[in-house]
């Protein structure tokens, strides 16, 4: 039956997805079976009792055997998968106490991330495999949720408040991350990716930022691209001219760009540098000061990927 | 001694057809805008909720439309920005929920047939009847301008602190389930009041019809739970207006306190919502079985019983929401509880046709398509109810495809099925057979097309209010909209033919069904005062055993 | 099938209990006392939806209160206790004469019944007399609700929780303060046809019910002057 598993639900990114996948099933076929045993008889009843003119019918009341079997065996039933239920949900309900804080920030409509030595990044989670991982979570502005499929763990997030969802990863690779809490325009566009790797890339991630960006070198606009969609810019800015919730970054380089107050400034390497750290000191005009803040998100080259992308878009 | 087998198209009395009904009776604009007729409130109230339910269903259209491709696109064109969509789907549950499920069949069925089985002339205070309507119009009114005048976006769940600063008439919205609210809370108490003291002589408790069971539990929920809503409602406007600090962290509010205020009515709501679907059924079933009704008392005490257990499970929408562990698991468990009351219903119903005598008209298309869709509803209840799996599924279309599927595949199929059932009594008309069977097939294949694939979309990972999507989920989501297509042409199909009974002249005769109820007691369409004569209960209700003639 | 009609009386029967002279009788009841007793069922109906609706904002300041004791404690000072005893009394009396307005309208006793109402607005009156001075003096003070607060010398300043606890406080006195004044409105409305003399043994169902929803009123009251003026 696993091929039906991985029909119904997400790959499986944790052991402990595979301990939900088979509740999932046992309740499946669980749910089969019942609805065939209500529907299969509904429809002999229909047709093997159809109308016939004159026939006279039982004057059935009740049967109280009948009726304490049909009441009590299907509250053992639910008295079971209860317990089964909060078997699995007492583990995601409490991390061991060796876990990897990482705490998350949500705000409308991306994510930052802050690692136990102070680093940051947006729009991508990095973390090593096979070893458990909690994360403080709270939102800057209205509730988001923290939702990686693949693990089968979600969890709220809310402003003022401190929440916490843990998983221990045992398979490598990326893996979706997304809000499931409805947090505006543009909570369809609030994702992230979750990357598990090696404890020696997850130290290396760590210190330097990694080194992914070295393959760019000679093609810095298409690292910058790459920023673009990972740091989660582009759910506010396109690269096409198109008007979204931020200006497009087609054809601003070295533009004189009008702001909300009148005033006019040239969009150069010092403006993006402000926009990045403090965006609600300069609004383009015909836009509203929404975008939130990415200061220490983004790493130096990843910035320089960012200009280099934004030139070339004549 | 004779004996006569109660058969189909019987008319039970030899009652002459009355020249004068409550539909005839008098003419005018103001004979119906001011009337005291339970029944032409019925009417009235049916107009107006089968109108929201055709505005609800269009922006539920429109929904699908947009998630037919991941670009959002019809015809070259994107057919709405994200914000727009935002507002389209707020509306669609608003509208729903608040004008068309929660009265719907109180309010409309309820109120034409309620006193009719009860042997009654009218409900207990028809004046308050008449200013229930008033108010849900006054509500429907509000609603419609706040969508004028740009729409909320908040979800119909208006979840803070999003509520408490978004732009929009939230205030405005929020003021018109207030009004709705008390409409609701009126027909309850009409209806609780009118079951106690205006019962026939001779009909005990014991003697109700099931559908009163139904209604009456669903009046002591409208009663109880919906003022908390009102109060909910004032403290979110309050919220906004004032910066009271109850709600928004950033005043020193706690957002999960409005979570807990609101369930705390929604819960329950939605028992208001199939308690009557249930009702009805219960009525279908052993009428189009000829036969009395297996364990009138089991369905009788599980109606009262889901009212009350009803107030205790609110948390099981909070499971990922940042209310304490103790509560999450208490809520958990009292979540099963609740279950089998409903479990209990089925098997009756079940019993019931067990060696029945069926005939398979329109009604009775519909109690079985709800048999089918209401048992996928409440079993999924299961995945949601249990923890471990909540965690994935919660806020995902797996809850959207469970919702649906007890809210619509049971309570609106219900409706449905009570409409054809009591379309001759309320009209006086038989609607045509073959195009109702017809659309109730329609109906149940389109309604598993949209929904059923619903829950692979919520258990594949795609969360729910998503304008954009990943790819790799467009294929579900073209299918459903398919499906969305289907269900929404045999409802089309439902609409015109029943308008066009509206033609034919009034021959329906009083008990098309042959059934046992009081309310076939009395000409299609009744007269204005109901009973010529006060009638006198001297049989069960249900009771199909063949009567000595004469 | 029979099609042949009949002209029907232009009023269905009324069964065994025949025609029924008060001109207050509604023809679905078949009985004085039956609607009587399907009027005050449904008065203590709403009164449960008002209990409710109450209820509602109880829980909220028990969770705010939770939250912000000290700043609780502390604004609550600013109520004056006697001012809340005085309304207490006041309301407390208003109950007592409407007991006595019901039972003169039962009696027959047309003067007392006047007399009586008459006393009970004037008690509902002092009540609102009262409330309007504790209120300009928290406007005066800056006592406000919400983003309204501007008072100074809180032990705690910055706090949320002192404009939270005035928050509650004018929306539950104010709501209950709204519900008096509806009250003194029906009151009035009875007053009124009491001097008309349509009260009598035979039927004094509105000034009942009345008196049942001033009780409730009273009653939310007797909550109310403790949860604020007195907690410790």
């Amino acid at each position: 039956m696993e091929w039906l598993t991985r029909i119904m639900m997400p790959p499986q990114g944790s052991a402990f997805a595979g301990e939900v996948d088979t509740v999932y099933m046992a309740l499946f076929w669980l749910s089969v079976v019942l609805f065939l045993g209500i529907v299969i008889p509904a429809f002999w009843f229909a047709w093997r009792y159809r109308y016939k003119p004159g026939r006279v019918t039982p004057h059935v009341t009740h049967n109280t055997t009948l009726e304490i079997i049909w009441s009590v065996a299907p509250l053992l039933l639910c008295v079971g998968i209860f317990f089964w239920g909060l078997k699995g949900w007492m583990e995601y309900s409490v991390a061991p106490g060796e876990a990897m804080e990482i705490q998350i920030t949500a705000r409308k409509w991306n994510w930052a991330f802050e690692y136990p030595d102070g680093s940051r990044d947006a729009g991508r989670l990095h973390v090593p495999i096979n070893k458990p991982v909690k994360f403080i979570m709270t939102s800057e502005d209205v509730i988001h949720d923290f939702f990686v499929p693949d693990m089968r763990v979600k969890h709220d997030i809310i402003p003022g408040r401190y929440t916490e969802v843990w998983f221990t990863p045992n398979v490598p690779g990326e893996h979706h991350i997304t809000c499931a809490e409805y947090c505006g325009k543009g909570h369809s566009d609030m994702q992230a990716t979750l990357i598990v790797e090696s404890d020696a890339d997850f130290q290396n991630y760590l210190a330097t930022g990694g080194t992914e960006w070295e393959a760019y070198k000679d093609n810095m606009p298409a690292w910058g691209k790459i920023q673009w969609e990972r740091k989660g810019c582009n759910s506010c800015h396109t690269l096409d001219g198109n008007k979204s919730k931020g200006p497009s970054w087609k054809g601003i380089w070295g533009k004189m760009e009008k702001m909300n107050n009148g005033t006019f400034v040239l969009v150069d390497e010092a403006y993006i540098k402000e926009s990045e750290n403090m965006p609600q000191a300069k609004i383009v005009d015909g836009f509203q000061p929404i975008m939130p803040t990415f200061q220490g998100l983004i790493k130096p080259h990843e910035f320089e990927g960012i200009v280099a992308l934004i030139k070339s878009l004549q | 001694m004779d004996y006569q087998v109660l058969t189909m198209g019987a008319k039970t009395g030899s009652l002459p057809r009355p020249r004068k009904n409550y539909l005839n009776e008098s003419h005018g604009f103001m004979s119906w805008a001011g009337t005291l007729d339970h029944k032409r409130i019925g009417i009235m109230y049916l107009v107006g909720v089968m109108t929201a339910f055709l505005m609800g269903g269009t922006f539920a259209l429109l929904v699908r439309l947009t998630l037919l491709t991941p670009t959002h696109m019809l015809f070259g064109k994107v057919l709405m920005t994200a914000e727009t969509y935002n507002r389209v789907f707020t509306l669609h549950g608003a509208i729903m929920v608040f004008l068309f499920i929660i009265p719907a069949v109180p309010a409309s069925l309820g109120n034409f047939v309620l006193p009719l089985m009860l042997g009654a002339k009218d409900v207990a205070f028809p004046r308050l009847n008449l200013a229930s309507f008033y108010l849900w119009v006054t509500g429907a009114l509000m609603a419609i301008l706040a969508m004028v005048l740009g729409a909320v976006d908040t979800g119909w769940t208006f979840y803070t602190p999003y509520s408490t600063t978004t732009d929009g008439p939230v205030t405005l919205m929020t003021s018109a389930v207030f009004v709705l609210g008390f409409s609701s809370i009126f027909t309850g108490l009409n209806f609780i009041a009118t079951v106690h003291k205006l019962r026939a002589p001779g009909m005990g408790w014991f003697d109700l019809p099931l559908f009163i069971w139904g209604i009456y539990s669903t009046a002591l929920i409208q009663v109880l739970a919906t003022p908390v809503l009102g109060i909910t409602l004032v403290l979110l406007m309050l919220e906004r207006g004032f910066g009271i600090g109850i709600f928004d962290p950033r005043i020193g509010g706690d957002p999960v306190l409005f979570q807990h205020f609101f369930w705390f009515y929604s819960h329950p709501a939605v028992y208001i919502m199939i308690l009557p679907g249930m009702a009805i059924i219960s009525e279908l079933i052993p009428t189009f079985s000829h036969k009395t009704i297996f364990g009138y008392r089991a369905i009788a005490y599980s109606s009262v019983s889901l009212a009350l257990v009803s107030f205790i499970v609110w948390g099981h929408h909070m499971f990922v929401a940042g209310q304490s562990q103790l509560a999450t698991v208490v809520f958990s468990a009292l979540t099963f509880l609740v279950a089998i009351p409903s479990g209990v219903k089925v098997f009756n119903w079940l019993c019931t046709m067990y060696e029945g005598n069926i005939s398979l008209e329109t009604p009775m298309c519909y109690a079985i398509s709800f048999l089918i869709l209401f048992t996928i509803g409440g079993l999924t209840g299961i995945f949601l109810g249990t923890l471990s799996t909540d965690v994935h599924l919660t806020d995902t279309y797996f809850v959207v495809a469970h919702f649906h599927f007890v809210m619509m595949g049971g309570t609106v199929t219900a409706f449905l099925g009570g409409l054809h059932y009591w379309w001759p009594k309320m009209t006086g008309r038989m609607y045509s057979e073959k195009w109702g069977r017809t659309a109730c097939v329609l109906y149940t294949v389109g309604f598993n097309m949209t929904f059923l694939t619903q829950f692979f979309l919520g258990s594949k990972g795609m969360p729910r209010r998503y304008y954009n999507y990943l790819d790799q989920f467009q294929p579900l989501h073209a299918f459903s909209t398919m499906g969305s297509w289907v269900l929404g042409l045999s409802l089309f199909m439902t609409l015109a033919y029943l308008l066009a009974s509206l033609r034919k002249p009034m021959d329906a005769p009083d008990n098309p069904w042959g059934g046992t109820t009081l309310e076939w007691q009395c000409s299609s369409p009744p007269i204005m005062h109901n009973f010529e004569d006060q009638p006198v209960v001297a049989r069960d209700p249900y009771d199909y055993r063949p009567v000595k003639v004469r | 099938m029979s099609t042949t009609s009949v002209d029907l009386p232009s009023h269905g029967g009324h069964g065994d209990a025949g025609h029924i002279d008060d001109p207050h009788h509604q023809h679905h009841f078949t009985t004085m006392e039956q609607q009587f007793d399907t009027a005050k069922l449904g008065m203590w109906l709403f009164l449960a939806t008002e209990i409710l609706l109450f209820g509602g904002l109880f829980v909220g300041f028990g969770m705010m209160q939770g939250r912000y004791p000290r700043e609780f404690v502390e604004a609550h000072e600013h109520l004056v206790r006697w001012q809340g005893a005085l309304n207490t009394v006041v309301l407390l009396f208003s109950s007592f004469t409407m007991v006595m307005a019901v039972q003169s309208a039962k009696n027959n006793k047309k003067d007392k019944t006047v007399f009586f109402l008459f006393l009970t607005i004037i008690c509902a009156c002092i009540f609102l007399v009262v409330k309007y001075f504790e209120y300009s003096h928290k406007f005066e003070e800056g006592w406000l609700p919400g983003k309204f607060y501007s008072a100074k010398g809180d032990s705690i300043p910055g706090s949320h929780g002192y404009a939270t606890f005035f928050a509650f406080y004018f929306m539950m006195t104010g709501l209950h303060g709204i519900h008096i004044l509806a009250g003194i409105g029906l009151l009035s409305w009875i007053l009124m046809r009491a001097k008309r003399g349509e009260f009598s043994n035979a039927y004094y169902t509105p000034v009942d019910l009345v008196g049942l929803y001033w009780h409730i009123v009273d009653l939310i009251w007797i909550y109310l002057f403790p949860l604020y003026y007195l907690i410790q």
